[in-house]
């Protein structure tokens, strides 16, 4: 009897005060799911701090090393896109690796599977939740980046470069989550992580670019109306293309 | 021992809290068989539980009762053979069944920078209950005024009465509950035992390692050994003694 666990036993009865059963729940609506979950996101995110900081510190000091390296005091036009939204890719990558370790690691995915709810709530929770890192991270680090690295005025490049942070947050958010969710069961999910979402933004990257580009231009045309259409629109279509993939795929990336 | 065949044992005379399904046995088992890879992990598992019983599952370290009670959770899809839980068969009626199993496993499925409370808000609403249904819980487990820290902060046997509160918030019809008083002092187990023990009167699924108080529980006996059932028969016709065979 060596190998029996001494102290596990289930008692018979108990002096407890039980509360009556709950009434049979009705499973709830999509939106109070979302908005659970969403909360939950976000209040694990202000106790530990663990995504939005690193991501803004991360933004800020790659600007302060490409101040140096480029041995500029100023970028404008292709360079300051280039260098603007390589260093938001990467600073939001850090954010992607995080986005679902609280849930693998304490047991959140299976609570939520136990659930009788729409698998696609936590889709988009997550992707509510990293596109409000996304606006941390970029409320930091845009004007940042005006004030380290942009020559032209940033007041004067911000209406248009609002409408395309919006459309390629969605972009990364979107895949960002795909992402995590994939490389989250592996052991090697910081390395995963980069290496399959890299690709896949790279057409965020190139459309946000191309788009900021004329407005980060010296004496280019900083409202909306100076933002190259063609590569809004390509970057509107590549939102709603991959959000319809992540909604079809997600359900079974959750599932065993 | 008893080999391993479809064993019924009869209903309870009443089973409060089970829902509409007296007539139905809440699992049916038939040949279930889990992999996890070329290893198999669950092996030929057939059996037949009726609503308002208790099974309780011995085996040693590995031998397959938490792949059973993941299976049964929804959580791992059998590989083949038919399972039914709740008279919805699996894994195809999955969802029909969600929500209306209660686990309580290794893991607490609790947040740890969320307080107890937020924890069994959180819980809440995914499963459509009220809020004040929490507040009832929290005083059933003796957590009121632990309630506002974060999970983190708090000893290894109040999580877990935390997590008996989040197993049992919505009122499950079948409980699946692995080694559910780990952790727990005397005075803790007198706590949560009327929401997860005998007096629950629920269906359970119970893991266990200690053969005397396990088959104090158990109407039916089933003991898994290297993913294969080994011992299936009604706790009447098993001493503490044959279950404690499964261990060596």
């Amino acid at each position: 009897m060596s190998a029996v666990a001494p102290d596990t036993h289930l008692p018979a009865t108990g002096g407890a005060r039980v509360p009556p059963p709950a009434p049979r729940s009705k499973p709830p609506g999509t939106l109070v799911v979302v908005a659970a979950l969403l909360r939950k996101e976000l209040l694990v995110e202000l106790r530990t701090l663990e995504s939005v900081p690193g991501m803004s510190l991360f933004a800020v000091s790659t600007f302060v090393v490409f101040h140096f390296a480029l041995n500029r005091s100023s970028v404008d036009g292709d360079l300051a896109a280039g260098v603007l939204w390589v260093t938001l890719l990467f600073a939001a990558m850090l954010g992607v690796n995080r986005l679902f370790v609280a849930d693998a690691e304490q047991g959140g995915f299976d609570g939520f599977l136990l659930a009788p709810v729409d698998r696609s709530a936590m889709l988009a929770a997550k992707v509510l939740a990293l596109l409000a890192y996304l606006i941390v991270l970029e409320l930091v680090a845009v004007p940042a980046f005006g004030l380290l690295l942009l020559g032209p005025s940033l007041g004067h490049a911000l209406p248009g470069l609002l409408a395309v942070l919006a459309l390629a947050d969605v972009g990364i958010a979107v895949i960002g989550t795909l992402i995590a969710a994939l490389a989250v069961r592996t052991r090697a999910r910081d390395l995963l992580g980069p290496l399959l979402a890299l690709p896949l933004l790279v057409p965020v990257v190139i459309g946000a670019a191309r788009a900021s580009s004329p407005l980060l231009a010296l004496g280019g045309h900083g409202g909306v109306g100076g933002v190259p259409i063609k590569w809004l629109a390509t970057l509107g279509l590549y939102d709603l293309v991959f959000g319809l993939i992540v909604y079809a795929v997600f359900e079974f990336l959750l599932e065993d | 021992m008893a080999g391993h065949g479809v064993t019924t044992i009869a209903p309870r005379p009443s089973s409060p809290g089970t829902g509409d399904l007296e007539d139905e046995p809440a699992l049916r088992l038939d040949g279930l068989t889990r992999n996890y890879g070329e290893r198999e992990a669950l092996s030929d598992v057939s059996l037949s539980l009726e609503t308002g019983r208790t099974l309780v599952v011995f085996g040693p370290n590995g031998a397959g009762k938490t792949t059973l009670l993941r299976v049964l959770a929804t959580l791992l899809r059998p590989h083949s053979g038919d399972v039914e839980v709740l008279g919805c068969s699996l894994p195809e009626d999955a969802w029909a069944v969600r929500g209306r199993i209660g686990l309580l496993g290794h893991e607490p499925l609790l947040y740890r920078e969320l307080t107890a409370r937020e924890n069994l808000r959180f819980h809440a609403r995914l499963h459509g209950v009220e809020q004040a249904r929490v507040q009832e819980l929290l005083e059933a487990i003796g957590m009121t005024d632990r309630a506002e820290e974060p999970l983190r902060t708090l000893s290894r046997g109040m999580v877990q009465r935390v997590a008996v509160a989040r197993a049992v918030l919505h009122a499950p019809a079948l409980l699946l509950l692995d080694e559910p008083y780990a952790n727990l002092d005397p005075a803790a187990i007198g706590l949560v035992a009327g929401l997860i023990g005998a007096q629950s009167a629920r269906t359970r699924v119970v893991c266990s390692h200690n053969p005397a108080g396990g088959l104090a529980e158990a109407d039916l006996v089933l003991g898994l050994r290297a993913g294969r059932p080994v011992l299936l028969c009604a706790a009447a016709d098993v001493g503490p003694g044959e279950i404690a065979e499964l261990y060596r």
